[in-house]
């Protein structure tokens, strides 16, 4: 007797690797669609997708693409274990699964409509937020000026680099300012860490800020936002965890009464401060 | 209607039951280890008395390890292979009143949406005969969170004593088993197992663990508890063998896995441990660095974080199972102790 007409989120279902870019020396940003061509589901800017490669491991990933994007999905993976070896290693058709999509979004249709935003990701920090600022890019007119402030360590770790360039700094309303760790030959912008070129720029706190990247950026990137007046509450960030089940069930990504794949992985910063202070 | 049958004949009425369904019940263990486990039930077998069983009941709803999904690799190309079967009805007899309240706990986790399949399906189909305490160990502390022994709910509550069984129908599902039973059992008054039930509340409150007490746990008591210093002297001796969990009918996280059969990719869950330090390790770093903050985290999820997500309902039951099993005798009960005392000093925040 067959059972599978239930429906079990933890059954995935086919995915192709339709694209694979090169963005730095270790991410590449995979194109999937099913195998018929299609999105294999709906999103919302700030969700994230389970990947696997059968024998080889399932990862939760970050949805980088706009679910205003009605052909793709877009992950932009960094290579950092045995999954994304593996992922890294693929080539165009390779079949994956993809189940999904999981956790919270950013709530670019309600705390963020009409506002002022500043998004800063530092590395591959600017993943998940990519999703969000082409949603944003697309429905222009809902929201007000938009900054981005985005570090890597070198030029040739900036994820995105030729959409930043080519489109993002472009684009009306949006001031982009890139920061690089280290003096490189070629480079004529900023240099120096995330958080200090915060402060630098020094921004008024009539908005919203969304941060992403290492704990360490994401710590000192909001104190300084602290110290230039901002509240807790008018910051974001997504959080990673390790995850398995993706539906709050398997334990892993338990913080305090939270589950970081189901109630985040997108928190702001009063309520991360309600839970127990167990990864600083 | 409230049934019986001499204690003589319930082998009669076991072999009748396991012509309903397959019928799992403790038997104990032949040879060194004599333990009692959950046995699928054969002709002449003896239902064992043993209080609890070595492994909880929620084997049954969710086994060890358990097929997910299957998968057939194929050079670029990946073949998705459902392997899921609807369940057929089985009987599980002798489940204590704590075993049996771990499925709630574990209901609210498998059966809250989205809904797991695996366990749903196991969960329809189980048909379960509790069986009551009449002689509970001193290792028992249920009444703690509200259980009564006396009252074993299930679709089936049993009561034995020294001449008979007593078998009284909970549920439209236990009522449909009992009336295949026919002649095996006969009528009885309900009353009749009263004078069971009060020997039974009398000696729980006469066990050691009896005062413990839940007052100091809750969803409410995270600030409370998290940074006590006594977390430390806790979990000093910890060996992270993740026994307690394992033994418990109540914790239920899991890992999954890819398993290359040869023949294709066998995706299986297991249970697993917050006790284990690759339990929360990522590429990324790993969060919970020492044994005192894994420790902590399972004591905090079963009483205070649960609570906070379940109307208070805590997820422990009391079967006493890691107090029997801990190589180092840390369990649950020293922790809610500990606790629950004032601290001394200043110490806790």
């Amino acid at each position: 007797m067959a059972a599978n007409n239930r429906p079990e989120a933890l059954i995935p279902v086919l995915g192709v690797a339709t694209d694979i870019r090169i963005d730095t020396p270790d991410v590449k940003t995979f194109r999937v669609v099913t195998p018929d061509g299609k999105k294999a589901f709906i999103h919302k800017p700030g969700q994230c997708a389970m990947l696997s490669i059968p024998g080889v491991g399932e990862a939760m990933f970050s949805i980088t693409s706009s679910p205003t994007n009605e052909e793709y999905m877009e992950f932009s993976i960094k290579k950092c274990g045995c999954l994304t070896d593996w992922l890294h290693a693929m080539e165009v058709g390779q079949q994956i699964t993809i189940r999904g999509p999981y956790g919270n979004a950013f709530p670019v249709d309600t705390a963020f409509a009409g506002q002022n935003l500043l998004f800063i990701a530092g590395g591959i920090g600017l993943a998940p937020l990519r999703s969000v600022i082409n949603y944003v890019r697309h429905y222009r007119d809902r929201y007000g000026r938009v900054d981005i402030v985005y570090g890597s360590r070198s030029m040739n770790d900036l994820v995105d680099y030729q959409e930043i360039i080519n489109e993002w700094c472009k684009e009306d309303g949006i001031n982009v300012h890139l920061t690089i760790d280290r003096e490189q030959e070629g480079w004529d912008g900023h240099v120096g860490f995330v958080p200090n070129y915060v402060t630098e720029l020094n921004f008024p706190t009539d908005c919203i800020g969304i941060i992403c990247g290492p704990p360490i950026m994401i710590k000192f990137t909001l104190a300084a936002l602290e110290k230039m007046g901002f509240s807790k509450d008018q910051v974001y960030t997504t959080m990673e965890m390790r995850m398995k089940c993706g539906i709050g069930k398997c334990g892993r990504c338990n913080i305090g009464n939270k589950y970081v794949c189901k109630d985040g992985p997108v928190f702001r910063f009063d309520q991360l401060d309600e839970l127990p202070e167990e990864y600083d | 209607m409230m049934k019986k049958c001499p204690v003589s004949a319930l082998n009669t009425v076991l072999t009748a039951l396991s012509g309903v369904a397959p019928l799992y019940l403790p038997v104990n263990g032949k040879g060194k280890d004599t333990r009692a486990k959950y046995t699928k039930y054969e002709d002449g077998m003896i239902y064992s008395t043993a209080l609890n069983t070595v492994r909880s009941a929620k084997d049954f709803f969710f086994p060890q390890t358990e097929n997910l999904v299957n998968f057939k690799v194929d050079g670029k190309n990946i073949e998705i292979i459902d392997p899921r079967e609807e369940h057929e009805d089985f009987i599980l007899f002798g489940v204590r009143a704590c075993d049996y309240k771990s499925f709630d706990v574990l209901d609210r986790v498998f059966l809250s949406e989205p809904v797991d399949s695996y366990y749903a399906s196991r969960r329809a189909h189980g048909i379960v005969f509790t069986m009551a305490c009449t002689r509970p160990a001193e290792t028992c502390f249920c009444t703690t969170f509200g259980i009564d022994p006396s009252e074993p709910q299930g679709d089936v509550s049993c009561y034995m004593t020294e001449t008979d069984v007593y078998f009284d129908a909970k549920t439209e599902k236990g009522e449909v088993v009992l009336a295949k039973l026919g002649d095996l059992l006969a009528d009885c008054e309900e009353s009749t197992v009263n004078e069971q039930k009060e020997l039974i509340s009398s000696r729980m409150k006469a066990l050691p663990l009896s005062s413990l007490s839940t007052e100091a746990f809750g969803g409410d008591k995270l600030d409370k508890l998290f940074d006590d210093p006594r977390w430390e002297s806790l979990s000093e001796s910890c060996l992270a063998c993740g026994t307690c969990t394992y033994v418990c009918p109540t914790c239920q996280c899991y890992d999954i896995k890819d398993f290359d059969t040869g023949h294709g990719v066998c995706r299986f869950r297991c249970w697993d441990s917050c006790m284990y330090s690759e339990f929360t390790k990522m590429s990324a770093g790993q969060p919970r660095l020492t044994q005192m903050q894994r420790f902590r985290q399972r004591f905090m999820h079963k009483l205070v974080y649960y609570p906070a997500n379940n109307d208070g309902l805590f997820s422990c039951v009391g079967c006493g199972r890691c107090l029997a099993s801990c190589p180092i005798s840390m369990n649950i009960v020293k922790v809610m102790k500990t606790l629950s005392e004032e601290a001394e000093d200043n110490g806790s925040k």
